[in-house]
């Protein structure tokens, strides 16, 4: 199994798309987390380094070890992702050190959805990565 | 070395300025730079122990705090910063002219590799690599720690006014093209009074 971690400054974005995405994969719910805005309080517009490096960690778990695929929106929600990924890296556990998570270079709603299908489907991490990323050249009309 | 009193005057410095920062970003950017840093380097106080001596541990706190406070891009790049410079000086409790070069040094590869970014594109690199080897020039030279650091603030300052005069292509002023000709890069900016904090710092110690 493959879990998936959504990462964008708004929560209400990063909330709003794993919903989406759950509409076609039933089941999914503890293995598509949200990682959206600095704070879950207040909402706060912004990304988190820490909160993202936790919701992998958690979606890795969900997906027995099978690794995890971020999708993530612009700017910092990019730069934060990849510093999730590498403290993780750097971990002195080696159950975290060792997960296996590929940021996506896919648009954040199309590729989510797309990479929800294929996760439930059965697709491992590669798979629901081209998965994620087929959707970016996309024609929408 | 209680690196606290160091992260507090530069914890200071971006508060006082935040108004500051924030108009600059409002020029060529989201209006928010002021506003996150000074979150997360009020954040840094409350987390960073007082008394810790290890100026490695205190600045790996102070780096993993703003990576979960700051909320834009400066909190990769700023935490990344403070956390390579962190592996450099961890098992430290006093800072000496060569490990500083080594900690800046660190520093810099840290946002270059969170950026990809290089001088020239109208970022925090224009400000801090040219006080980078303004530093080293001095030191190499003989000079101690803060008549490094003076060459450096000054070559940092000079960074960014430089920066008025090219064109961004990194970050959302990039959207502005030529439009952000004229206007000094907030990043810079606030890299440079964080280079001004720590001369002040350590020549009030």
């Amino acid at each position: 199994m493959t879990g998936i971690v959504i990462v964008s400054h708004s929560w209400k974005i990063a909330e709003g798309v794993r919903d989406l995405a759950l509409e076609m994969a039933a089941g999914y719910d503890d293995k598509i987390i949200a990682a959206g805005g600095l704070d879950d309080e207040n909402k706060t517009i912004g990304t988190d380094a820490m909160k993202i490096m936790q919701a992998i960690i958690k979606a890795n778990q969900a997906a027995d070890n099978g690794g995890v695929v971020i999708l993530a929106d612009i700017g910092s929600g990019i730069m934060s992702a990849q510093t999730a990924i590498e403290l993780l890296s750097e971990s002195d556990d080696d159950n975290e050190k060792n997960i296996n998570v590929k940021l996506a270079d896919a648009p954040i709603v199309e590729g989510a959805v797309c990479a929800a299908v294929e996760a439930v489907g059965g697709g491992d991490l590669e798979a629901v990565l081209n998965a994620a990323e087929s959707a970016r050249g996309e024609s929408k009309l | 070395m209680a690196v606290y009193e160091c992260l507090s005057e530069i914890s200071n410095k971006i508060i006082a300025n935040k108004d500051f920062l924030t108009e600059l970003d409002r020029e060529i950017g989201d209006s928010d730079h002021g506003i996150n840093l000074s979150r997360g380097f009020t954040a840094v106080l409350e987390k960073v122990s007082k008394d810790e001596q290890d100026m490695g541990v205190s600045l790996k706190k102070a780096g993993m705090t703003l990576l979960s406070t700051v909320g834009g891009a400066s909190g990769p790049l700023y935490g990344t910063a403070f956390m390579e410079a962190a592996k450099v000086l961890t098992g430290k409790t006093e800072l000496n002219a060569q490990d500083f070069l080594a900690a800046l040094d660190a520093a810099i590869a840290g946002i270059q590799k969170r950026g990809k970014a290089v001088k020239g594109e109208k970022t925090m690199l224009d400000a801090i690599i040219p006080a980078r080897d303004a530093y080293a020039e001095k030191i190499n030279a003989g000079a101690d720690l803060i008549a490094g650091l003076e060459a450096a603030v000054k070559a940092a300052n000079d960074g960014v006014e430089y920066t008025k005069t090219i064109i961004a292509t990194k970050g959302r002023a990039s959207y502005l093209g030529e439009r952000s000709i004229g206007h000094q890069d907030p990043g810079a900016t606030s890299s440079t009074l964080t280079l001004e904090a720590i001369l002040d710092y350590l020549k009030n110690k």
